[in-house]
C-alpha cells in the first residue's frame, strides 16, 4: 500500500492533468477565437470550413484548431547552422514550462463540496497547490522566469530580428513589471493576502470588487498586463510589420508551436490575474456567496462564472488587439515610466490610507457610510491622477529633423527668424 | 533635399484637447468601430455554395468568349489586333482564308492561354468587330496547363454556354443607345456602363 501515492498527491495530479489538457485545449480553441475576431471585424467569415476530420459535417470551423496543430507539427523543424544550440532548444521549453507552472497558484473555481475521502483535506479546492502562502509571489516569479525564454530565444538565434525583439522584450517587461506590481499591491493591501483565493474570497464577502474600489489599479494593472501578455498595442517583441517575428523568427515547427502557445497561455494568465484579483473571481452580486459551505451546483456554478469572465477578459484583449495601433518604442517607455508608475503609486497610496482610516471611520460614520467613502474616495484619486497624467506628461516626440549639425547654424537660424522650428526640434 | 529648403511644408499637429490627452474618445472610438464591425453584415461569401455577385457583367473581366454572328459563325476575321495588343502575349491565332464571302480571312485556330492571360481586357478593347469578349465568369479552373489553354472550339463554347445570361455587348450597348456600334466603340464601352453597376 505504501508504494502508492497519497490521497492528496493523487488529487494534484488529477488537477495538473484536468488544468494542463484544459490549458492547452483552451490554447488551441484561443487561436481560432483570436482568428474568427480578427475575421469579423474586418468584415470577414473566418475560419468556418474544417469540422469532424473524414466527414462533410463542418461544426462552424471547430476543428480547425486540430488542423493548425497536425500543420504545424508536421513542418519541417529547421534548425540554422548560425543558432548556438543549447540555447535555441532550451528557450521554447523554458517559456512553456514557466507559463504552466504559474497556474499551480491559480485557482481555476471555487471549492468542490465535502468528498469524504480519508486522506483528503475537505473541501477540495481548484488550485493544484492549495497550500502556497505566497501564491501572487509565485505567479509573478514564474512570470519572470517565462521572459527568460524570450531572451533566450533571441539571443541564442543569433539574428537582427530576433536581438530586436528580445532586447524589446526585456525592456518592456522590465519596465511593465513595475507597475504591475504597483497594481497589485493595492489588492494585496486590501486583501491582506497574498493567496489569490483569499483574495477573490475577500471581494465576495464585502460584494465590492477591487475594480470598483480601486479604480486607478485596475486600470493601471489592466495596461501592464497588455504589455506583459505583449498584445497588441504593446506587442513590440514580436512586431512583425518591423521584425518579422521578433524573438522567434528563426523558430519552426513544434518549437514555433511551444513559443506561440506559451504567448496564449500569457494572455490567459493575464485574464485570470485581471479576474481573479479586479473583477471579483468566482463572485457575482445574488448568484454565488461568500461561504465556503457549497453543494454541487454552486460548485460548478462558480467554475462556470470564472470561465465567463475570464473569456470576456480573452474576448476584450482580441477586440484591443483590432482597435489601436501600436505604441512606438519610446512612447511604450514613457507610458510605462511617466504615467504607469506615479498613477500607480498613487492608488496605492489612496489604498493605503482607506485601509488605515477604514476602522475609524466606521466608528465615526457607521459601516455604510464608511464604505461610500471607502469607494468615493479612490475614484476621486483616480480622476485628478487620471486628469493630472493627461495634461501634464508629454504627448509624444518630435520627429521633425533637428535642422543644423552645427549649433551656431541653429543660433543665427533662430535669430534671423528663418528656421521656425529650431525650438521644436528634440523632445517636446 | 535639405531639411532648410523651403520647398518644404511642415506641418504642425493640432494641439490634443483635454479629451484627447486622457485617450478616452479615441478609447471609446476604436471600440466601437471594431465593435461594429464585429457584428456587421460580411462583405465576403461562403464561396463555393454561395456564388460571389458580379456587380456588372458588361464590365467585369472573367473567362474569355469567341461570339458568334447571327449565322452561327464565329465572328472574328483573324486580323490579329487582339493578338497585337495583348500585353501578355496570349492569344495564337492561325489565320486561313475565308470560306465566307463577307471576309477575307477566319481563325483556323483562335487559342487563348488562360494561364498567361492577365484579364485586361485589351483584346476586348482592340477588336473591331466585338468578337472577342470578357465575360462575368470568375472560376477558372483546370487540373493541368494543356487543359487551360482554351482554343476556338471551347472559346465559341463559352458563348454558347453565357450568351443568354449576357448577350453581346455591341447589342446590348446598342439597345441602351449608349454607344456606337463598330469603329471607337471599343474604348467607350467600360465608360459608358460604368455608371450602370
Amino acid at each position: 500500500m505504501q508504494f502508492l501515492p497519497s490521497p492528496a498527491a493523487l488529487a494534484a495530479l488529477v488537477k495538473i492533468a484536468l488544468l494542463v489538457g484544459g490549458l492547452m485545449t483552451a490554447a488551441a480553441y484561443l487561436v481560432l477565437l483570436e482568428r474568427w475576431i480578427a475575421a469579423w471585424v474586418q468584415d470577414r467569415r473566418g475560419p468556418n470550413r474544417v469540422g469532424i476530420p473524414l466527414t462533410k459535417i463542418r461544426l462552424f470551423g471547430l476543428g480547425q484548431p486540430l488542423a493548425d496543430g497536425l500543420k504545424i507539427i508536421l513542418k519541417e523543424d529547421f534548425t540554422p547552422g548560425h543558432v548556438d544550440r543549447v540555447l535555441y532548444n532550451a528557450a521554447p521549453l523554458v517559456i512553456l514550462a514557466a507559463s504552466l507552472a504559474i497556474f499551480a497558484a491559480i485557482p481555476f473555481g471555487s471549492v468542490l463540496p465535502p468528498l469524504g475521502i480519508a486522506g483528503l483535506p475537505d473541501p477540495v479546492p481548484f488550485l493544484v497547490a492549495p497550500g502556497l502562502d505566497v501564491g501572487v509571489l509565485w505567479v509573478f516569479a514564474l512570470s519572470s522566469i517565462a521572459v527568460y525564454g524570450v531572451l533566450l530565444g533571441g539571443w541564442a538565434s543569433n539574428n537582427k530580428y530576433g536581438f530586436l525583439g528580445g532586447l524589446r522584450s526585456s525592456a518592456q517587461l522590465v519596465a511593465y513589471e513595475i507597475p504591475l506590481g504597483l497594481g497589485l499591491l493595492g489588492v494585496v493591501l486590501a486583501a491582506g493576502s497574498l493567496k489569490l483565493d483569499a483574495i477573490i474570497t475577500a471581494q465576495a464577502k464585502t460584494g465590492v470588487w477591487y475594480a470598483l474600489a480601486q479604480p486607478l489599479g485596475f486600470i493601471v494593472f489592466l495596461v501592464a498586463s497588455f504589455a506583459e501578455a505583449a498584445r497588441l498595442p504593446f506587442d513590440l517583441p514580436e512586431a512583425e510589420q518591423e521584425l518579422v517575428g521578433g524573438y522567434h523568427t528563426e523558430y519552426s515547427g513544434i518549437k514555433l508551436l511551444l513559443f506561440l502557445v506559451a504567448e496564449f497561455l500569457h494572455m490567459v494568465t493575464a485574464a485570470f490575474l485581471i479576474v481573479i484579483l479586479f473583477l471579483g473571481g468566482w463572485h457575482l452580486w445574488g448568484v454565488t456567496g461568500a461561504s465556503d459551505d457549497i453543494g454541487w451546483v454552486q460548485a460548478l456554478l462558480r467554475f462556470a462564472i470564472l470561465s465567463a469572465k475570464i473569456l470576456a477578459v480573452i474576448v476584450f484583449f482580441m477586440l484591443v488587439r483590432w482597435s489601436w495601433p501600436r505604441f512606438r518604442f519610446d512612447q511604450l517607455m514613457s507610458l510605462a515610466w511617466k504615467v504607469m508608475l506615479p498613477l500607480g503609486l498613487v492608488n496605492l497610496v489612496t489604498v493605503a490610507a482607506v485601509e488605515e482610516y477604514r476602522p475609524a471611520l466606521e466608528a465615526a460614520l457607521g459601516p455604510g457610510t464608511a464604505r461610500a467613502v471607502a469607494v468615493a474616495l479612490p475614484w476621486a484619486a483616480c480622476l485628478v491622477g487620471w486628469i493630472v497624467a493627461g495634461v501634464f506628461t508629454p504627448s509624444g516626440t518630435d520627429n521633425t529633423p533637428i535642422l543644423a549639425r552645427d549649433p551656431l547654424d541653429v543660433e543665427r537660424g533662430i535669430a534671423a527668424g528663418e528656421l521656425p522650428l529650431a525650438e521644436t526640434a528634440g523632445s517636446r | 533635399m535639405k531639411p532648410t529648403d523651403p520647398a518644404i511644408t511642415w506641418l504642425e499637429e493640432k494641439p490634443l484637447g483635454l479629451a484627447e490627452r486622457l485617450y478616452l474618445p479615441l478609447f471609446v472610438q476604436g471600440l466601437a468601430i471594431t465593435a461594429r464591425h464585429m457584428v456587421s453584415r460580411k462583405v465576403t461569401v461562403n464561396y463555393p455554395e454561395v456564388r460571389p455577385t458580379v456587380g456588372n457583367p458588361l464590365i467585369y473581366r472573367g473567362v474569355h468568349r469567341l461570339n458568334r454572328d447571327d449565322a452561327g459563325r464565329v465572328k472574328c476575321v483573324a486580323c490579329f489586333l487582339c493578338a497585337t495588343a495583348c500585353p501578355a502575349h496570349c492569344i495564337d491565332i492561325v489565320a486561313a482564308e475565308s470560306p465566307w464571302p463577307d471576309r477575307e480571312k477566319y481563325p483556323e485556330s483562335f487559342a487563348i492561354d488562360e494561364l498567361r492571360c492577365i484579364f485586361c481586357g485589351m483584346c476586348e478593347e482592340a477588336c473591331p468587330v466585338d468578337a472577342i469578349e470578357l465575360t462575368s465568369l470568375l472560376d477558372l479552373t483546370g487540373k493541368s496547363r494543356e487543359e487551360m489553354v482554351f482554343d476556338k472550339e471551347k472559346l465559341l463554347s463559352v458563348y454558347d454556354m453565357t450568351k443568354d445570361a449576357e448577350p453581346m455587348k455591341s447589342k446590348t450597348l446598342a439597345a441602351q443607345g449608349m454607344a456606337t456600334i463598330g469603329h471607337g466603340g471599343g474604348a467607350g464601352h467600360g465608360h459608358a456602363t460604368g455608371g450602370h453597376a
